[in-house]
């Protein structure tokens, strides 16, 4: 139990524990996930005494999706965190509320994650991946239409995509309260890019279960998506197309990162100038010089790891898509017969 | 269950903490961590005093100084990213640790900063753990809409609290069932490939959430059927009685004070 929860801790390290947030950080945070939550609260419609057990009992299914793991390597296992599936299956809004109540509960009942920084940990791990999840993911499948690898790509990219954005901003949060930025940020986006694609791999799987057997259950989902499509084989004709796209935005990617790497370098001022107006207020919370540890500077290490992280994200995009041609296909035609 | 009784296993206590008023010992939790969040790098004697107060009470509570201490120790690993904090911030050079081409240089300051963040982390856990071993749930989710927590999210909470073990204990069935069908030889590879092992995962996800969103239909429909008409009720509310006034605000003027102290140099 707790060589598990250690390990768990080292491959997730995104629940911010108490401590490591200033204290103005901490407390400033609460703000926006406050405001996100009451707009949540108004857009789900007041939430009607019907959505409360459905909220409730979605939570609780978070949690325990959660504790669901694949072995990957060595003793080391591979969990959802859940934002982004929650976001496409509930809609934006129900699944911010549902992620608010699993980190708060997380955070009351198990200490994972702190009291005061639950502000933060809300932000990171249930607003932002719900946001980015949603808005990316669904004029995505909107776009790719009702196709089969509509639904692999959008699917994934959003869930990968909401797993860089929690990581992002929770190095900004440890960035903002005095850890090294050009240290905090490449160590978290790079360990999180390998996380990211356990995520994007389970939402995927776990959203064309649900489109196929349950459309009805996700109404905004199901209508870009038709679950006949999912359940046809894939032509040789797109295999050849998604692998072509997919190798193009790659390609796109890579040679746009040297442009993106002055993004964290824009954070890392914004963390400078953070911190010399938290200095101006006392002297104690001082901001450290960021590039004090030769041969780790950020941007470089960024541009490595966000290359490698989109070869691997491109080669396991092509791996499933061979995998759900070559092996999936074969047993849904056979329960079909049998139907 | 492990989970249900690692979490519940000293609720029931009768000492003087676990009968304190649930809002009482929120408040004074939630303000101990933010005293400790408030007490600058390197004040050792204001951390020693928070820390005083904190064991104090737990010894009180009659659940464990040493359990508490080691189950705190769980949120320690992310002390790891802090480490670099000891390599990081100007001052008197302590010692250096050459990594191949780089060679880090801790100085005081920094390990000052790393141990501050440690034992602050450290206690804030302790803290939580204390609130949560002597409080029951339910109380805890009164407390929270007594300090004006939307009543909805109070309502998504207990209800999400309260079908947390159900499905978990759904999660765990499922497990077991891939674990039956999934025998492996000894010494061989098994599993299939890792995108295979995840997509089975994901569709075990899905075959999760299609069972909850099941689930709380049902629910919902035998809530009615039972008369519900939106609210939840609780025969818990009562004043705070004056014992447990004083015990909040002598607790918060303690805090306010090491914290003012603390800044005060």
């Amino acid at each position: 139990m707790h060589v598990e929860s250690i390990v768990r801790y080292l491959l997730v390290g995104m629940h911010i524990p108490d401590g490591f947030l200033t204290a103005p950080v901490a407390l400033l945070w609460w703000v926006p996930t406050i405001a996100a939550l009451a707009l949540a609260v108004l857009r789900v419609g007041g939430l009607s005494e019907r959505q409360v057990p459905l909220m409730g009992v979605m939570a609780a299914f978070i949690f325990a999706a959660q504790m669901l793991n694949f072995p990957v390597l060595g003793g080391t296992s591979g969990h959802l965190l859940g934002g982004a599936l929650a976001a496409l299956l509930l809609g934006p809004w129900a699944g911010m509320l549902v992620m608010a109540c699993v980190i708060a509960l997380q955070a009351l009942l198990f200490q994972d994650g702190g009291l005061l920084a639950l502000g933060a940990n809300i932000f990171n791990m249930g607003v932002a991946t719900a946001a980015v999840g949603y808005g990316v993911g669904m004029p995505l499948l909107r776009a790719f239409g009702a196709r089969r690898w509509g639904l692999i790509v959008a699917g994934f990219v959003a869930a990968w995509l909401s797993v860089m954005v929690a990581a992002g901003l929770t190095s900004l949060q440890l960035a903002l309260s005095g850890l090294p930025a050009g240290v905090v940020f490449p160590a978290m986006l790079f360990v999180h890019a390998f996380i990211g694609i356990g995520e994007g791999l389970i939402t995927v799987a776990a959203l064309a279960l649900v489109v196929t057997t349950r459309p009805d259950l996700v109404t905004p989902l199901a209508a870009s998506l038709d679950p006949a499509a999912l359940r046809r084989t894939m032509s040789r004709g797109t295999m050849v197309a998604v692998t072509l796209v997919g190798l193009a935005i790659a390609l796109g990617l890579a040679l746009l990162s040297p442009l993106a790497s002055s993004d964290p370098d824009g954070l890392e001022r914004v963390a400078e100038d953070q911190g010399f107006l938290a200095r101006a207020q006392d002297p104690l919370y001082n901001l450290l010089p960021d590039y004090s540890i030769p041969g780790l500077d950020g941007p470089i290490s960024t541009i490595v790891s966000g290359i490698i992280g989109l070869l691997i994200v491109f080669a396991l995009v092509y791996g499933i898509t061979l995998l759900l041609r070559g092996r999936a296909e074969p047993g849904q035609d056979r329960a079909q017969h049998r139907a | 269950m492990s989970l249900a009784s690692s979490l519940d296993r000293y609720v029931d206590g009768s000492s003087p903490v676990h009968a304190l008023d649930a809002r009482v010992k929120l408040l004074l939790a939630l303000a101990t961590i933010l005293a400790l969040a408030l007490i600058p790098p390197g004040q050792a004697l204001a951390l020693a005093a928070v820390a005083a107060l904190l064991w104090w009470t737990v010894l009180r509570a009659e659940v464990g100084l040493g359990a508490i201490m080691g189950r705190a120790v769980v949120a320690l690993p992310f002390a790891l990213v802090a480490v670099t904090l000891v390599f990081s911030r100007p001052g008197t050079p302590l010692f250096q640790v050459s990594l191949g081409a780089l060679t880090l240089t801790a100085t005081d300051n920094g390990l000052v900063a790393f141990a501050t963040v440690v034992v602050k982390s450290w206690l804030s856990v302790q803290t939580a753990l204390l609130l949560a071993t002597t409080t029951h749930v339910t109380d805890l989710l009164y407390a929270l809409r007594a300090l004006r927590l939307p009543r909805v999210m109070v309502a998504i909470l207990s209800f999400a609290y309260r079908y947390l073990f159900v499905l978990v204990d759904e999660a765990e069935r499922l497990l077991r069932a891939r674990a039956c069908r999934a025998a492996a030889l000894p010494g061989r590879r098994a599993g299939g490939s890792l995108t295979w092992r995840a997509a089975v995962l994901g569709r075990m996800v899905g075959t999760l959430f299609i069972r909850a969103y099941e689930r709380s239909e049902r629910i919902y429909v035998a809530m009615l059927a039972r008369g519900f008409t939106g609210e939840l009720r609780t025969l818990r509310a009562r004043p705070l009685s004056t014992t447990e006034r004083g015990i909040l605000l002598v607790g918060l003027a303690g805090l306010a004070g090491i914290v003012l102290l603390a800044n005060w140099r």
